[in-house]
C-alpha cells in the first residue's frame, strides 16, 4: 500500500492511498454527509481544495512543534483578548475607584485602570482571562523566538524559504509591539514607568525627538491619549497585520512544503511524513488543545502582572526591581549597560549617545537577524533549493554565529535584571553591570570559538563512527595475545543520517571576464574562507569501502 | 556537475530555456562519490497494530479522555456558580480563578491528550512519501505569465505612453500625502519646547508632602530623612500627572558640612536641607531610592547613581547630567518654600535642551 521511494528520488513515486480508500457504505448518515458535501462543493469547488491539501504530508520532529506553539498561543491570545475588550475601557478619564478591591478604594485613577481592576475583582473569570491573555502573550513571543532559533540552526531559511524568514521576522517584531502596547493599557504604575522610559528614549532622538514624543502622547507625557491610541494599535492595526502576515507565512509553508531532517528514504526531492487527514490533523488539533490547556492551567495557578499591587500610574513613586515583560528586557538591558557620561553638547544641541547607541545596537542586531539568510546565500553562491535540514554541527560557522548572537542577546537581557541579580545574590550592582558589559563584548567571541570547535569535534566523531563503527564494549584477545575492542558497524540507515549533508569549499578569487578582481569578489572570498576554511567532509562511498576492506582482513 | 562552480550564470529575471534545469551549487562540493540513500527502513508495527486487545484498550483510553474533558467543562461551569466573588474578599477572587481555571484546563487538556493518543495509537503509523517539485512554475507557465504582462503592457500602453505612466506614478505618490499632514493634530499646536522648560515651581511656592499636599516645616525635616515633595498647588492643577512628571522633588537633610555646593548655589539649601528633581536625567524614571549612609540617590530603572553631597553629580550608570537642584529657603513661619523654578529643564535630555 505504500511505495518506498527510490534512494535519490529520481522517479516520481505514487505514495498515497487515494483511490484505495474503502468506499463509503450508503448508510443514512453517509447519505446526509454526501448531500451536504455536494451542496457545498457545487457552490465553492471545495473538493479541489480538499483533494489538494487533505493528504498533504507533514514530516515529524519535536522541534517543528515550536512554530505550532506560537500559532496556537496566538489563537488563545485572540480568544482571551476578545473577552477582555467586552469589559475594558480604553480611557484615561479620571474616575474615583469604588470597586471590590479595598486597598485602592476611593483613589483617583484612569477609567482604564479602574476597569482593569473590575475585570480582576468583580467579574467572574475576569482575572483568569487577564492572566490567560498575559501568559499566552509571554509564551507567544518565547515560542516565536525558539521557532526562529530552530529555523536558523537547521538552515531552514535557505532557498526557497528566505521570504518566509522575512515574514516570520516581521511577525516577531509585531508580536513584541503587540506585547508592549498591551502591557501599557491598564495604566498602572509599572507600565506607566515603561511608557515613561519610551518617552525618554524618544526625546533622546536628535532634531525630531521632542516633537515625536509630543505627537505620540498627544502633548506632554503622560497626557490623556496614550491608552486610547495604544488600544487601537493593540486590538486593530497590529492584530490585522499579524493575521495577514500569519496567513502569508502559512501559505508559503504549504507552497514550499515542510523541510525534513536527513534520514533513510528522505531526499531533497520528497517529503516523508504523515498526511493532514487524519494523523496530522489529530496531532496538531490535539496539540492546540494541549497548549491552550497548559496556558489556562498556568493562569489558574500563577499570578501575572498584579496591577493592584502596583497601583495607578503616578510619575513620582516607583518600586525597586522594576522590570519590563521578558521580551522587552534586551532593550532595557541595552540602556543599562551604557557607561556614564555618554552625552555631549555640540553647537548648542544635546546629543544623547546614552540613548542613541543602545537604539543603534538593537537596530543593527535585528537587521542582522533579518538579513542573515541573504548573506549566507551570497557567501555560498548556492542557488539550489534546500529541503533537507542541516544538523547544527554540520554547519559549524553558522551554528557558531548563532551561538554568538544568543550570548549577545542574553547579555543584554540579563542586564535588564541587574538590580535583581545584585540583591538576590548579594553582589555589588556595579560589578553585575560590569560583568554584563564584559559578557556583551567578549561573550560572543568566546561563544563563537567554543561552538565552532565543538561542532567540528562532533563532526569528527560522526565521521569516525561512520567509517569504523561504534565501540561495542566487547574485548577480544587475538591468538598473538593482543587485545582489541571490537567495533560494530552501524546499519546502513543509521549511517545515512551521519553522511547526508552539504559540504562547501572556500571560494577561490578569480578574475572576471575583464581580467579584474572586484572588491565585492574579494569580500565574498574572505567571507567564504571565514565560513568554510575549517571543515570536515562527509564520508565518501570510496572511503567506506576502503575502510571495510581494511577491517575485513 | 563540476567539482565546484563559483561563477555559474545566475538565474536572471527573464525566462531561461534550459533543459534539464541546472542551478549553480555555488561553492558546494558536488561529487559522484556519495553513499547511496538506503531508502526507507522496514516498517515496524506497533502493539496496537498487532494485538486487538491492546487496540481495544487504546480505544477505551481515548474515549475516556474525551469523557474526562466533558467532566472538566461541566466542572468549570459548576465552579463559576459555586465560587462567586464577594465584594472586598480577595480570597473569593482567588478561589474563583483557581477552580474555574482548573475546570477549563481539564476540559482542554483532556481533548488534546485524547486526540494525540488517538493519532499515535490507532491511526496509521506508516510514513507516506510525497514528491516535491521545483518551487518555480514550469517553463510553459512562466512563459504564459510573461505573456500576460506583455499583453497588459501592450494593450494599456503603460510602457509606451510615458506621459500617462509618469503622471499616474506622480498621482499615486501624492494621494497619501494628505494622510501625513492629518497626523499633525495628534499633538496640540504650541511648541513643546516651551512647555518642557517650566514647572509649577515659582518664588514662594510652598514645598508640600506627596501626595497629601501638606506644607513641610524645616524643623520637621530631621537629619537623614527624605521627603517626597510636590508643589503645594499641584493637586489643584488641571494637568496633574503632566505637571507632577516635571515638578516631583526629593528633599533630604544632610549635615551642612557634608555638602559641597557648587559655585553660586551656596544659598540654594537651608541648613543642610536640599531639594533635587526626582526625575532621572537619563530617561525620566523617578529616582526614588535614597541610601542614607552614602548619600547616594539610585534610579531603580537603569541604576544611574547620583551623589547628593556633590550636587547630585552622576557617579554610576547611563545618566550624564546631575539632577537639577531646586533652590529653597523658609518663609516667615519656618515652612520650606521654593526660591524660584528650576534653573534648567528637568527630566530626560532632548535635542534643544541647551537652547
Amino acid at each position: 500500500m505504500i511505495t518506498t521511494t527510490p534512494a535519490q528520488g529520481a522517479e516520481p513515486a505514487t505514495s498515497d492511498n487515494i483511490g484505495k480508500a474503502p468506499a463509503f457504505a450508503p448508510t443514512k448518515t453517509n447519505k446526509f454527509l454526501g448531500a451536504t458535501a455536494n451542496y457545498i462543493d457545487e457552490r465553492t469547488s471545495m473538493s479541489g481544495l480538499v483533494k489538494e491539501v487533505g493528504r498533504k504530508i507533514f514530516p515529524d520532529h519535536w522541534s517543528f512543534m515550536l512554530g505550532e506553539v506560537a500559532l496556537y498561543s496566538f489563537v488563545v491570545i485572540l480568544l482571551s483578548g476578545t473577552f477582555l475588550t467586552f469589559f475594558f475601557q480604553p480611557s484615561m478619564a479620571e474616575v474615583n475607584y469604588n470597586g471590590s478591591y479595598v486597598p485602592l478604594k476611593g483613589l483617583n485613577m484612569s477609567a482604564a485602570m479602574a476597569s482593569t481592576l473590575d475585570i480582576s475583582f468583580d467579574i467572574r473569570g475576569g482575572l483568569l482571562f487577564r492572566q490567560i491573555h498575559h501568559w499566552a502573550a509571554l509564551l507567544f513571543v518565547a515560542a516565536i523566538m525558539l521557532h526562529m532559533l530552530r529555523v536558523y540552526f537547521t538552515g531552514a531559511f535557505r532557498k526557497p524559504r528566505e521570504i518566509n524568514w522575512v515574514v516570520g521576522f516581521t511577525l516577531w517584531i509585531l508580536a513584541m509591539a503587540e506585547g508592549f502596547t498591551g502591557y501599557s493599557l491598564p495604566d498602572d504604575l509599572l507600565s506607566g514607568n515603561g511608557a515613561r522610559i519610551i518617552d525618554g528614549m524618544i526625546k533622546g532622538i536628535p532634531v525630531i525627538g521632542v516633537w515625536i514624543s509630543y505627537l505620540v502622547f498627544g502633548g506632554e507625557f503622560p497626557g490623556t491619549d496614550m491608552v486610547g491610541r495604544f488600544y487601537s494599535l493593540h486590538i486593530m492595526l497590529l492584530p490585522a497585520l499579524l493575521i495577514a502576515l500569519l496567513g502569508v507565512h502559512l501559505l508559503l509553508l504549504i507552497i514550499n512544503k515542510h523541510t525534513q531532517f536527513a534520514g533513510p528514504g528522505k531526499t531533497n526531492q520528497n517529503v516523508v511524513g504523515v498526511p493532514v487527514m487524519p494523523v496530522f490533523a489529530a496531532k496538531a488539533g490535539g496539540f492546540f488543545f494541549i497548549v491552550f490547556g497548559v496556558i489556562v492551567l498556568i493562569a489558574s495557578l500563577f499570578t501575572i502582572n498584579p496591577i493592584w499591587n502596583y497601583g495607578p500610574y503616578d510619575p513620582s513613586p516607583v518600586s525597586a526591581g522594576t522590570q519590563p515583560d521578558w521580551y522587552i528586557g534586551f532593550a532595557d538591558g541595552a540602556l543599562r549597560l551604557v557607561p556614564p557620561g555618554w552625552e555631549f553638547v555640540a553647537f548648542g544641541y544635546t546629543v544623547s549617545m546614552n540613548i542613541l547607541v543602545p537604539i543603534t545596537v538593537l537596530g543593527l542586531f535585528i537587521v542582522v537577524v533579518l538579513l542573515y539568510p541573504f548573506f549566507e546565500a551570497w557567501v555560498t553562491g548556492d542557488k539550489r533549493e534546500h529541503h533537507i535540514l542541516d544538523r547544527p554541527r554540520n554547519a559549524p560557522t553558522r551554528t557558531a554565529i548563532g551561538a554568538a548572537g544568543i550570548v549577545f542577546y542574553a547579555s543584554l537581557w540579563a542586564a535588564a535584571s541587574s538590580d535583581i541579580m545584585a540583591t538576590h545574590f548579594h553582589l555589588s550592582l556595579n560589578y553585575v553591570i560590569h560583568a554584563c558589559q564584559a559578557a556583551l563584548i567578549l561573550g560572543p567571541f568566546i561563544a563563537f570559538w567554543v561552538t565552532k570547535r565543538v561542532c567540528l569535534a562532533l563532526q569528527k566523531k560522526d565521521r569516525e563512527i561512520a567509517l569504523h563503527g561504534y565501540e561495542s564494549g566487547r574485548i577480544v584477545r587475538l591468538p598473538g595475545g593482543e587485545y582489541i575492542e571490537v567495533h560494530e558497524q552501524l546499519d546502513e540507515y543509521e549511517r545515512w543520517r551521519l553522511l547526508d549533508f552539504n559540504e562547501y569549499e572556500p571560494l577561490m578569487v578569480r578574475p572576471n571576464a575583464n581580467g579584474k578582481i572586484t572588491a565585492l569578489q574579494r569580500a565574498r572570498a574572505s567571507a567564504s574562507s571565514f565560513f568554510f576554511e575549517d571543515r570536515i567532509a562527509p564520508v565518501k562511498r570510496s572511503e567506506i569501502e576502503a575502510s571495510h576492506h581494511d577491517e575485513g582482513h | 556537475m563540476a567539482e565546484h562552480d563559483d561563477e555559474a550564470p545566475t538565474a536572471g529575471s527573464a525566462v531561461e530555456k534550459r533543459e534539464p534545469r541546472q542551478v549553480s551549487a555555488g561553492t558546494a562540493v558536488v561529487t559522484s562519490d556519495v553513499f547511496q540513500n538506503p531508502g526507507e527502513p522496514p516498517h515496524r508495527d506497533r502493539v496496537t497494530d498487532i494485538d486487538p486487545k491492546v487496540e481495544k484498550r487504546a480505544e477505551r483510553q481515548v474515549s475516556l479522555f474525551f469523557f474526562l474533558s466533558i467532566v472538566g467543562s461541566i466542572a468549570a461551569i459548576g465552579a463559576y456558580v459555586a465560587f462567586p466573588i464577594t465584594s472586598g474578599d480577595s480570597g473569593s477572587v482567588r478561589l474563583n480563578n483557581l477552580f474555574l481555571g482548573l475546570g477549563i484546563a481539564l476540559g482542554l487538556l483532556s481533548v488534546g491528550i485524547g486526540a494525540v493518543h488517538w493519532s499515535k495509537t490507532l491511526m496509521p503509523a506508516r510514513e507516506i512519501t510525497e514528491m516535491r517539485h521545483d518551487t518555480r512554475g514550469s517553463e510553459p507557465t512562466r512563459e504564459k505569465a510573461v505573456e500576460v504582462f506583455a499583453l497588459g503592457n501592450h494593450e494599456s500602453g503603460f510602457g509606451r505612453r510615458s506621459l500617462i505612466r509618469n503622471s499616474l506614478i506622480g498621482a499615486l505618490v501624492a494621494t497619501p500625502l494628505p494622510a501625513v499632514v492629518l497626523f499633525r493634530d495628534l499633538a496640540p499646536a504650541e511648541d513643546p519646547n516651551a512647555v518642557l522648560r517650566h514647572t509649577l515651581w515659582e518664588e514662594g511656592m510652598h514645598l508640600a508632602a506627596d501626595p497629601s499636599g501638606t506644607r513641610i516645616k524645616a524643623s520637621d525635616v530631621t537629619l537623614g530623612s527624605v521627603f517626597h515633595v510636590i508643589p503645594e498647588n499641584l493637586n489643584e492643577s488641571e494637568h496633574l500627572l503632566e505637571e507632577k512628571a516635571k515638578a516631583a522633588v526629593l528633599l533630604m537633610r544632610l549635615k551642612p558640612e557634608d555638602l559641597n555646593p557648587a559655585e553660586g548655589r551656596e544659598d540654594w539649601q537651608y541648613d543642610g536641607i536640599v531639594a533635587y528633581s526626582k526625575i532621572c536625567t537619563h530617561v525620566g524614571c523617578p529616582v526614588a531610592l535614597y541610601e542614607q549612609q552614602t548619600h547616594h540617590l539610585l534610579c531603580p530603572c537603569h541604576q544611574s547613581t547620583f551623589d547628593v553631597t556633590n550636587n547630585c553629580e552622576v557617579i554610576f550608570g547611563p545618566a550624564k547630567r546631575p539632577l537639577p537642584q531646586l533652590p529653597i529657603t523658609v518663609d516667615a513661619d519656618g515652612y520650606l518654600v521654593a526660591q524660584s523654578d528650576f534653573h534648567e529643564p528637568v527630566g530626560p535630555s532632548f535635542w534643544e535642551r541647551e537652547k
